[in-house]
C-alpha cells in the first residue's frame, strides 16, 4: 500500500516531483488554505450532499431521517403551490429582469454621452437605492405604492391616471416588485458604464464615417460591444430572481400577512421560488421537502444559465476570438 | 479610466478637434441630441431620487400629515421627535450593538481568513494549488439554498440556534469572492520583495503580514467595506437563527415598524432612514470602492 501512494499522488498533481521542498510548499500552502478547506467541507460540501440526501427522507427538524424515495419529488409535482411560485419566478425572470437590465442600460447610455456635465451627481443619485438595506427599500416601497395616500398613486391620480392597489392587488404585486427592482438597479448602471468606456473610440469615428446616425451607432456598434456585460447582467438578474427573497418577505408580512395559507403576498402572487422554499423550511419544518425543492433551484439555476450561455455563442461579441 | 466616448452631439461630423479648438463655437449651437439628452436624465434623476426624498420627508412629518392629499413635501412642523420615537420603540441601541456584534467580528474573521487563503493559493507555489483553486470558484455558483437547510440542522443540534455563532462561524473560513479579490492583489506584488524576506529566514507567515499585508490595504479595505454592508444589511441569516428580541440586529427590528394591520408611516420611515444613514455615509466616503467592487463583481464573469 505504501509504495502505491507516491504514484497515485504524483498521478493526482500531474507528475510532481516530491522534494523536500515541495512537500514543504505542500503542506505550508495547505496550512494557508486551511481555513477555506474546512469551510468547504463543513459549510459547503458536506451541506449540499447531505441535502440531497434530505430530500429523499421525511426529515421534519430533529427528527431521524426516513428513506421515502422520490415522494417529496411527487408531492412537488402535485403541490399548487409550488407550481404558483415557479410561475410567478419565472414572470419576474422574463418580465422583470429584462426591463430592469433594458433600462439600467438606457440610463448608462444617457451617462456615457461624450463630456457630459453632472456625470458623478447623475451617478450618485443612480446608485445610491443599491446602497439602500432590502428591509429599507421594502418598507419605502410599501409606502410609495400604498394605494391610498403612496406618493406614486397620489402622482397617477393628479394626472387622472388610473390608480391601482399594487401589493394588495394579485395583478399588480408583481408589477410593483419590478417598479422597486428598476429602482435598485444601480450596480447594473455602473457594470454597463464600465463596459461602454471599453469600447474603442475609433469604431464610432468608422461609423459616422458610414454617415451613422446616433441610434444606429448605438444598435450597430455599442450593443454588439457590450453584449458580454449584458449577456453577465440577465445571467445574475435570472439566478438573483430564483433566490429573490427579504423584499417579498417583508411586503408579503407588511401589506397581507399570512392569514389564509401559505405567506406570499396577496393571493399568494409574491410566492416567488425563495420565499416557498423558505416557507417550507421554516414555517412548517417540512425540511425534506424543502430540501427536494432546494436542488431543484439548482438545476433550474444552472439549467438557465447553461441555457443563456448557449444563446449567447451566436449573440455575443468576446474581443479576441475569431 | 478612458473618458467616455460620446454618442449624440457628434453626429455625422469628424469635427472634434475643430471643436476643441473652437469650443465657443459649441456653445453657440447647442445640438438638440445633447438637450434632450440632458432632459432625459433630469426627469429619470428627479424619479430615482423621489422615493428618497420621500421618505426623508414622512419620516420628519406629523401622522396626519403624511396622509395628506395632495401630498406635502416639506413637513409642517418638523417632527424630528419621530426619530426618538422610533428608536426607543425598537430599543434601538441594543439593536445596534447586535448589528455591531453580528458585523465586527464578520469584518475581521473575513479579512483575516480570507488574506491567509489568498496568500497560500497567490504567493506559495504547492502541487495541485490551481485544481484546489478551481474547485473554490465553482462553489461561488452554489446557491445558498442549496447549504442552509443542513446548516441549520447542524446548528440546531448543536444548540446554537439563538446565538450568534451560525453566522459569525463561517466568517473566520474563508469567502470565495473576496479570497479570489484578495488572490489577484496579491499575485500584483512583485516577487522579489518575498523572495528577499525568505532568505533572510522569514516564515511564509512573517512574509504576509510584514509584507503582503502592508501593501494591500487598498483591497484589503474594500474586503472589509463590502462585508460589513453586507452583514449590517442581512436580513435571512437573523432571520433564521436570531428570532430572540434580544438578539435581534437592526434589520430585524426594522421590520416590527410594519404590520398589515396598522402601520406608523413616519416612524417606519424614520426606523428605515436610521438603518440607511450608515451606508449612505460610508458611500460619500469610499464612493471610489464601491464603483471598483461594482465593476469587480461585473468582470468576474
Amino acid at each position: 500500500m505504501s509504495s502505491l501512494l507516491p504514484r497515485r499522488r504524483r498521478r493526482l498533481t500531474g507528475g510532481v516531483d516530491w522534494t523536500p521542498r515541495t512537500r514543504r510548499n505542500f503542506a505550508v500552502g495547505l496550512l494557508f488554505i486551511s481555513p477555506w478547506l474546512l469551510g468547504f467541507l463543513g459549510f459547503y460540501l458536506y451541506p449540499a450532499l447531505a441535502s440531497l440526501y434530505y430530500s429523499f427522507t421525511d426529515i421534519k427538524l430533529l427528527n431521524d431521517p426516513h428513506w421515502v424515495g422520490l415522494a417529496n419529488y411527487q408531492q412537488m409535482v402535485a403541490d399548487p403551490l409550488f407550481w404558483k411560485s415557479l410561475g410567478n419566478t419565472i414572470f419576474l425572470t422574463l418580465i422583470g429582469i429584462p426591463l430592469a437590465v433594458t433600462s439600467a442600460l438606457g440610463i448608462a447610455l444617457l451617462l456615457n454621452v461624450k463630456r457630459i456635465v453632472g456625470l458623478g451627481v447623475f451617478r450618485t443619485i443612480f446608485y445610491l437605492p443599491v446602497v439602500v438595506p432590502s428591509v429599507a427599500s421594502a418598507l419605502l416601497w410599501i409606502w410609495l405604492l400604498n394605494p391610498q395616500y403612496g406618493l406614486v398613486n397620489q402622482g397617477l391620480s393628479a394626472i387622472g391616471l388610473p390608480h391601482p392597489s399594487w401589493f394588495y392587488d394579485a395583478d399588480w404585486s408583481k408589477p410593483g416588485i419590478i417598479l422597486m427592482m428598476i429602482w435598485g438597479a444601480g450596480d447594473v448602471v455602473i457594470i454597463y458604464l464600465g463596459a461602454l468606456q471599453g469600447v474603442p473610440k475609433s469604431l464610432y469615428e468608422a461609423a459616422e464615417v458610414d454617415g451613422a446616425g446616433a441610434w444606429a451607432k448605438i444598435r450597430n456598434v455599442t450593443i454588439p460591444m457590450i453584449s458580454p456585460a449584458i449577456l453577465f447582467n440577465l445571467i445574475t438578474g435570472a439566478i438573483g430572481a430564483f433566490q429573490y427573497f427579504t423584499q417579498a418577505y417583508v411586503i408579503s408580512e407588511g401589506t397581507v400577512g399570512r392569514g389564509s395559507g401559505a405567506a406570499g403576498g396577496i393571493e399568494n402572487s409574491l410566492l416567488f421560488y425563495g420565499l416557498n422554499l423558505y416557507n417550507n423550511a421554516f414555517r412548517y419544518f417540512k425540511i425534506g421537502y424543502a430540501s427536494a425543492l432546494a436542488w431543484v433551484l439548482l438545476v433550474i439555476v444552472l439549467a438557465t444559465t447553461l441555457l443563456l450561455l448557449r444563446v449567447a455563442r451566436s449573440r455575443v461579441y468576446y474581443e479576441g476570438d475569431r | 479610466m478612458t473618458e467616455p466616448t460620446g454618442l449624440v452631439g457628434t453626429r455625422g461630423r469628424p469635427l472634434d478637434d475643430a471643436r476643441r479648438a473652437n469650443p465657443n463655437r459649441v456653445r453657440r449651437r447647442p445640438p438638440v441630441g445633447r438637450i434632450a439628452v440632458y432632459v432625459a436624465l433630469a426627469v429619470l434623476a428627479l424619479a430615482f431620487a423621489a422615493p428618497f426624498a420621500w421618505m426623508v420627508s414622512t419620516s420628519l412629518k406629523t401622522g396626519p400629515q403624511a396622509i395628506a392629499t395632495p401630498p406635502v413635501w416639506i413637513p409642517n412642523p418638523w417632527v424630528f421627535g419621530n426619530y426618538l420615537d422610533a428608536l426607543t420603540k425598537i430599543n434601538f441601541p441594543l439593536a445596534v450593538r447586535n448589528s455591531l456584534t453580528y458585523a465586527v467580528p464578520a469584518v475581521v474573521g473575513t479579512v483575516a481568513s480570507c488574506s491567509l487563503v489568498a496568500y497560500g493559493f497567490a504567493r506559495i507555489r504547492w502541487p495541485g494549488r490551481d485544481i484546489v483553486f478551481i474547485v473554490l470558484l465553482a462553489t461561488m455558483m452554489l446557491p445558498g439554498q442549496v447549504t442552509f437547510i443542513p446548516l441549520y440542522v447542524i446548528f440546531a443540534k448543536l444548540g446554537w440556534v439563538g446565538t450568534f455563532l451560525p453566522l459569525l462561524v463561517p466568517t473566520f473560513l474563508g469567502n470565495p469572492f473576496f479570497i479570489f479579490l484578495l488572490r489577484q492583489f496579491f499575485l500584483g506584488i512583485p516577487s522579489e520583495l518575498s523572495e528577499a524576506a525568505r532568505i533572510d529566514g522569514a516564515s511564509e507567515f512573517r512574509i504576509l503580514t510584514r509584507i503582503i499585508v502592508p501593501l494591500s490595504w487598498p483591497a484589503l479595505i474594500t474586503v472589509g467595506l463590502f462585508t460589513f454592508i453586507d452583514k449590517w444589511t442581512d436580513f435571512f441569516g437573523p432571520l433564521i437563527y436570531l428570532q430572540n428580541p434580544d438578539l435581534q440586529p437592526l434589520s430585524l427590528a426594522v421590520q416590527t415598524f410594519q404590520s398589515a394591520h396598522k402601520t406608523d408611516w413616519p416612524l417606519s420611515m424614520a426606523a428605515s432612514v436610521a438603518i440607511t444613514l450608515p451606508l449612505i455615509v460610508l458611500y460619500f466616503f469610499a464612493q471610489r470602492k464601491f464603483i471598483e467592487g461594482i465593476q469587480i463583481t461585473g468582470l468576474k464573469g
